[in-house]
Protein backbone atom coordinates (compact mmCIF):
# COMPACT_ATOMS: atom_id res chain seq x y z
CA UNK A 1 0.00 0.00 0.00
CA UNK A 2 1.29 3.53 -1.08
CA UNK A 3 2.02 5.51 2.16
CA UNK A 4 1.90 9.44 1.33
CA UNK A 5 5.07 10.80 1.41
CA UNK A 6 6.20 14.36 2.48
CA UNK A 7 9.08 16.61 2.10
CA UNK A 8 11.02 18.55 4.03
CA UNK A 9 10.40 21.83 5.31
CA UNK A 10 13.61 23.18 2.84
CA UNK A 11 11.09 22.73 -0.03
CA UNK A 12 9.28 26.13 1.41
CA UNK A 13 12.26 28.39 0.40
CA UNK A 14 10.97 28.64 -2.99
CA UNK A 15 7.53 28.73 -2.70
CA UNK A 16 7.98 31.40 0.36
CA UNK A 17 10.18 33.66 -1.57
CA UNK A 18 7.30 34.58 -3.96
CA UNK A 19 5.63 36.08 -1.33
CA UNK A 20 8.47 37.49 1.16
CA UNK A 21 12.54 38.50 0.71
CA UNK A 22 13.24 36.16 4.11
CA UNK A 23 14.89 32.37 4.21
CA UNK A 24 12.01 30.84 5.89
CA UNK A 25 14.09 27.61 6.31
CA UNK A 26 16.76 29.69 8.86
CA UNK A 27 13.29 31.10 10.55
CA UNK A 28 11.94 28.84 13.79
CA UNK A 29 8.42 28.68 14.11
CA UNK A 30 5.76 27.77 17.26
CA UNK A 31 3.11 25.33 16.57
CA UNK A 32 -0.49 26.24 17.88
CA UNK A 33 -1.69 22.84 18.68
CA UNK A 34 1.56 21.29 20.84
CA UNK A 35 3.43 24.18 21.74
CA UNK A 36 6.76 22.62 19.93
CA UNK A 37 9.06 25.17 18.59
CA UNK A 38 11.61 24.43 16.05
CA UNK A 39 13.12 24.84 12.33
CA UNK A 40 10.71 25.63 9.87
CA UNK A 41 12.54 23.63 8.03
CA UNK A 42 11.93 20.61 10.01
CA UNK A 43 8.34 20.51 8.78
CA UNK A 44 6.49 18.04 7.04
CA UNK A 45 5.00 19.33 3.49
CA UNK A 46 2.67 17.21 1.96
CA UNK A 47 2.88 18.92 -1.81
CA UNK A 48 0.64 16.24 -3.36
CA UNK A 49 -2.83 18.51 -2.91
CA UNK A 50 -4.20 21.48 -4.22
CA UNK A 51 -1.83 23.53 -2.09
CA UNK A 52 1.38 22.98 0.36
CA UNK A 53 0.50 21.77 3.61
CA UNK A 54 3.27 22.22 6.11
CA UNK A 55 2.90 19.88 9.40
CA UNK A 56 4.29 20.43 12.82
CA UNK A 57 6.95 16.67 12.80
CA UNK A 58 5.77 16.26 16.25
CA UNK A 59 1.96 16.51 16.16
CA UNK A 60 0.88 16.90 12.43
CA UNK A 61 -0.60 19.84 13.26
CA UNK A 62 -1.27 21.81 10.09
CA UNK A 63 1.36 25.19 10.73
CA UNK A 64 1.15 26.46 7.21
CA UNK A 65 -0.72 26.46 4.16
CA UNK A 66 0.05 27.59 0.97
CA UNK A 67 -2.09 28.08 -2.15
CA UNK A 68 -0.81 29.28 -5.41
CA UNK A 69 -3.59 30.41 -8.19
CA UNK A 70 -2.71 31.40 -11.51
CA UNK A 71 -2.48 35.41 -10.25
CA UNK A 72 -2.87 34.93 -6.26
CA UNK A 73 -1.75 33.04 -3.80
CA UNK A 74 -2.90 32.62 -0.11
CA UNK A 75 -0.97 32.01 2.75
CA UNK A 76 -2.54 31.05 6.17
CA UNK A 77 -0.23 30.95 8.99
CA UNK A 78 -2.91 30.22 11.66
CA UNK A 79 -1.59 26.96 13.12
CA UNK A 80 2.15 28.90 13.85
CA UNK A 81 1.85 31.10 16.55
CA UNK A 82 4.99 33.15 16.20
CA UNK A 83 7.67 33.05 13.17
CA UNK A 84 11.29 33.62 14.59
CA UNK A 85 13.46 34.99 11.78
CA UNK A 86 17.09 35.57 12.47
CA UNK A 87 18.09 39.91 11.72
CA UNK A 88 21.23 41.37 10.69
CA UNK A 89 22.37 42.78 13.96
CA UNK A 90 20.43 46.54 14.60
CA UNK A 91 23.20 49.50 13.69
CA UNK A 92 23.90 51.57 16.63
CA UNK A 93 22.22 54.80 16.04
CA UNK A 94 24.34 58.00 17.25
CA UNK A 95 22.12 59.75 19.82
CA UNK A 96 22.05 63.18 20.15
CA UNK A 97 25.04 65.00 21.42
CA UNK B 1 -8.64 24.03 -52.77
CA UNK B 2 -11.57 22.81 -52.09
CA UNK B 3 -14.52 24.99 -51.59
CA UNK B 4 -14.99 23.93 -47.56
CA UNK B 5 -13.84 26.40 -45.20
CA UNK B 6 -11.18 24.35 -43.44
CA UNK B 7 -12.93 25.18 -40.06
CA UNK B 8 -15.84 23.10 -40.51
CA UNK B 9 -14.95 19.83 -40.16
CA UNK B 10 -18.92 18.42 -38.97
CA UNK B 11 -19.68 16.15 -36.15
CA UNK B 12 -17.23 13.97 -35.32
CA UNK B 13 -18.56 9.90 -35.77
CA UNK B 14 -17.54 9.04 -32.42
CA UNK B 15 -18.38 11.62 -29.33
CA UNK B 16 -16.03 11.28 -26.32
CA UNK B 17 -17.62 12.69 -22.85
CA UNK B 18 -16.73 16.62 -22.52
CA UNK B 19 -14.17 17.49 -20.09
CA UNK B 20 -14.88 20.50 -17.99
CA UNK B 21 -12.47 23.48 -19.07
CA UNK B 22 -9.09 23.66 -18.14
CA UNK B 23 -9.09 19.87 -17.27
CA UNK B 24 -7.03 17.07 -18.90
CA UNK B 25 -8.03 13.61 -18.85
CA UNK B 26 -5.97 10.76 -16.94
CA UNK B 27 -6.02 6.77 -17.09
CA UNK B 28 -4.62 6.73 -13.96
CA UNK B 29 -5.79 7.62 -10.45
CA UNK B 30 -3.63 10.10 -8.78
CA UNK B 31 -3.14 9.80 -5.00
CA UNK B 32 -3.32 13.92 -3.23
CA UNK B 33 -3.01 14.09 0.54
CA UNK B 34 -2.68 16.75 2.58
CA UNK B 35 -1.18 14.72 5.65
CA UNK B 36 -0.83 11.45 6.45
CA UNK B 37 -3.13 8.44 5.48
CA UNK B 38 -5.62 7.46 8.92
CA UNK B 39 -5.68 4.05 9.34
CA UNK B 40 -9.34 3.50 10.96
CA UNK B 41 -10.24 0.12 12.40
CA UNK B 42 -13.76 -1.18 11.09
CA UNK B 43 -14.42 -2.27 14.92
CA UNK B 44 -14.46 1.41 15.59
CA UNK B 45 -15.48 3.15 12.12
CA UNK B 46 -18.62 4.93 12.53
CA UNK B 47 -20.39 7.78 10.56
CA UNK B 48 -22.35 10.25 12.37
CA UNK B 49 -24.90 13.36 10.91
CA UNK B 50 -25.07 15.83 13.47
CA UNK B 51 -28.51 18.23 13.30
CA UNK B 52 -28.04 21.62 13.86
CA UNK B 53 -30.51 20.72 16.66
CA UNK B 54 -27.54 18.67 18.66
CA UNK B 55 -29.60 15.59 17.64
CA UNK B 56 -26.83 12.93 16.21
CA UNK B 57 -27.13 9.90 14.03
CA UNK B 58 -25.35 7.18 14.06
CA UNK B 59 -24.25 4.67 11.80
CA UNK B 60 -21.24 1.39 12.58
CA UNK B 61 -19.34 -0.10 10.09
CA UNK B 62 -21.79 -3.25 10.12
CA UNK B 63 -25.13 -1.05 9.74
CA UNK B 64 -23.71 1.13 7.16
CA UNK B 65 -23.12 -2.42 5.29
CA UNK B 66 -26.88 -3.31 5.90
CA UNK B 67 -27.98 -0.42 4.12
CA UNK B 68 -29.21 -0.26 0.12
CA UNK B 69 -26.48 0.34 -1.21
CA UNK B 70 -25.65 1.38 -4.95
CA UNK B 71 -22.92 1.72 -7.84
CA UNK B 72 -22.80 4.58 -9.18
CA UNK B 73 -20.69 4.75 -12.45
CA UNK B 74 -19.27 8.69 -12.60
CA UNK B 75 -16.77 11.14 -14.21
CA UNK B 76 -14.53 12.73 -11.60
CA UNK B 77 -12.75 16.05 -11.73
CA UNK B 78 -9.96 16.84 -9.33
CA UNK B 79 -8.97 20.94 -9.05
CA UNK B 80 -5.62 20.17 -9.73
CA UNK B 81 -6.80 19.39 -13.20
CA UNK B 82 -6.87 15.82 -14.13
CA UNK B 83 -10.27 13.88 -14.91
CA UNK B 84 -11.11 10.69 -14.89
CA UNK B 85 -14.08 8.80 -16.91
CA UNK B 86 -16.30 6.12 -16.12
CA UNK B 87 -15.49 5.29 -12.69
CA UNK B 88 -17.43 2.71 -10.38
CA UNK B 89 -18.27 2.96 -6.41
CA UNK B 90 -19.92 1.01 -4.14
CA UNK B 91 -22.00 2.61 -1.23
CA UNK B 92 -25.41 4.24 0.00
CA UNK B 93 -26.51 7.10 -0.64
CA UNK B 94 -26.53 9.97 1.18
CA UNK B 95 -30.38 10.10 0.57
CA UNK B 96 -30.77 6.86 2.65
CA UNK B 97 -28.62 8.47 5.36
CA UNK B 98 -30.60 11.96 5.55
CA UNK B 99 -34.06 10.33 5.01
CA UNK B 100 -34.89 10.16 8.87
CA UNK B 101 -32.81 13.26 10.04
CA UNK B 102 -35.04 15.77 11.08
CA UNK B 103 -33.42 19.36 9.97
CA UNK B 104 -33.78 22.80 8.70
CA UNK B 105 -30.28 23.44 7.77
CA UNK B 106 -29.30 24.39 4.33
CA UNK B 107 -25.40 23.34 4.83
CA UNK B 108 -23.34 20.52 5.55
CA UNK B 109 -19.87 20.26 6.72
CA UNK B 110 -17.91 17.16 6.20
CA UNK B 111 -15.66 16.26 8.17
CA UNK B 112 -13.19 13.01 8.59
CA UNK B 113 -10.72 11.22 10.52
CA UNK B 114 -7.15 12.82 10.28
CA UNK B 115 -8.95 16.20 10.59
CA UNK B 116 -9.64 17.37 6.73
CA UNK B 117 -13.03 19.44 5.89
CA UNK B 118 -14.95 20.56 3.29
CA UNK B 119 -18.53 22.48 3.44
CA UNK B 120 -21.33 21.82 0.99
CA UNK B 121 -24.78 23.50 0.10
CA UNK B 122 -27.36 20.37 1.91
CA UNK B 123 -29.30 20.09 -1.54
CA UNK B 124 -25.92 19.12 -3.10
CA UNK B 125 -26.27 15.70 -1.04
CA UNK B 126 -29.42 14.78 -1.95
CA UNK B 127 -31.21 13.99 -4.96
CA UNK B 128 -28.93 11.02 -5.96
CA UNK B 129 -26.13 13.12 -6.35
CA UNK B 130 -23.88 11.85 -3.27
CA UNK B 131 -23.21 8.86 -1.90
CA UNK B 132 -20.75 7.26 1.10
CA UNK B 133 -18.74 4.79 -0.34
CA UNK B 134 -16.59 1.73 1.00
CA UNK B 135 -15.62 -0.02 -2.77
CA UNK B 136 -13.86 1.44 -5.76
CA UNK B 137 -13.69 -1.09 -9.07
CA UNK B 138 -14.95 -3.59 -6.73
CA UNK B 139 -12.93 -4.23 -4.44
CA UNK B 140 -12.60 -1.88 -0.70
CA UNK B 141 -11.61 1.29 -1.00
CA UNK B 142 -7.85 1.38 -0.57
CA UNK B 143 -6.88 3.68 2.71
CA UNK B 144 -4.98 6.71 0.06
CA UNK B 145 -8.36 6.54 -1.79
CA UNK B 146 -10.02 7.54 1.31
CA UNK B 147 -10.95 3.90 2.69
CA UNK B 148 -12.63 2.72 4.73
CA UNK B 149 -15.41 5.14 3.57
CA UNK B 150 -15.19 8.55 1.52
CA UNK B 151 -17.73 10.80 0.39
CA UNK B 152 -18.08 10.80 -3.58
CA UNK B 153 -20.10 14.08 -4.69
CA UNK B 154 -18.81 13.94 -8.54
CA UNK B 155 -21.00 17.22 -9.75
CA UNK B 156 -18.31 19.03 -7.71
CA UNK B 157 -14.59 19.35 -8.00
CA UNK B 158 -13.05 16.39 -6.04
CA UNK B 159 -11.31 17.73 -3.00
CA UNK B 160 -15.23 17.97 -2.06
CA UNK B 161 -15.67 14.17 -1.75
CA UNK B 162 -13.81 14.45 1.71
CA UNK B 163 -11.09 10.85 2.05
CA UNK B 164 -11.83 9.24 5.32
CA UNK B 165 -15.54 10.78 6.31
CA UNK B 166 -16.76 10.37 9.71
CA UNK B 167 -19.50 12.41 9.46
CA UNK B 168 -21.75 15.55 8.65
CA UNK B 169 -22.15 18.65 10.86
CA UNK B 170 -25.53 20.09 9.47
CA UNK B 171 -25.52 24.21 9.79
CA UNK B 172 -27.93 27.04 9.07
CA UNK B 173 -24.69 28.98 8.44
CA UNK B 174 -22.20 27.90 5.81
CA UNK B 175 -18.91 27.55 7.52
CA UNK B 176 -15.74 26.99 4.96
CA UNK B 177 -13.41 23.96 5.40
CA UNK B 178 -9.83 23.09 4.98
CA UNK B 179 -9.30 24.30 1.31
CA UNK B 180 -12.05 26.78 0.97
CA UNK B 181 -10.06 28.88 3.66
CA UNK B 182 -7.36 29.30 2.13
CA UNK B 183 -8.00 30.21 -1.07
CA UNK B 184 -10.27 28.03 -2.98
CA UNK B 185 -13.93 28.24 -4.28
CA UNK B 186 -16.78 27.76 -1.91
CA UNK B 187 -19.09 25.79 -3.94
CA UNK B 188 -16.65 24.31 -6.60
CA UNK B 189 -18.35 23.43 -9.76
CA UNK B 190 -16.01 22.35 -12.29
CA UNK B 191 -18.06 23.05 -15.32
CA UNK B 192 -17.98 26.43 -14.39
CA UNK B 193 -14.19 26.53 -13.79
CA UNK B 194 -14.99 27.77 -9.84
CA UNK B 195 -11.36 26.50 -8.75
CA UNK B 196 -10.31 29.65 -6.79
CA UNK B 197 -12.13 32.52 -4.43
CA UNK B 198 -13.62 34.71 -6.67
CA UNK B 199 -13.98 32.37 -10.16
Amino acid sequence: MTEMSYLDGNMLDGPMRELFTVDLSTAMGRCENCGMTGSMASLHVYSHAPGLVARCPSCEGVMLRLVRGPDRAWLDLRGTTFLQVPMPMEQTVAGPL
Amino acid sequence: MGIVSPGFQGRPRTQEPALPPGQYLTEDFPVLSAGPTPRVSLDTWEFVISAENGSDHRWSWQELMALPQETPTVDIHCVTRWSKFGTTWQGVSLDTLLADVDTGAHFALAHSYGGYTTNLPLDDLRGGQAWVVHSFDGAPLPAEHGGPARLLVPHLYFWKSAKWVRGLRLKTMDEPGFWETAGYHDYGDPWREQRYQGD
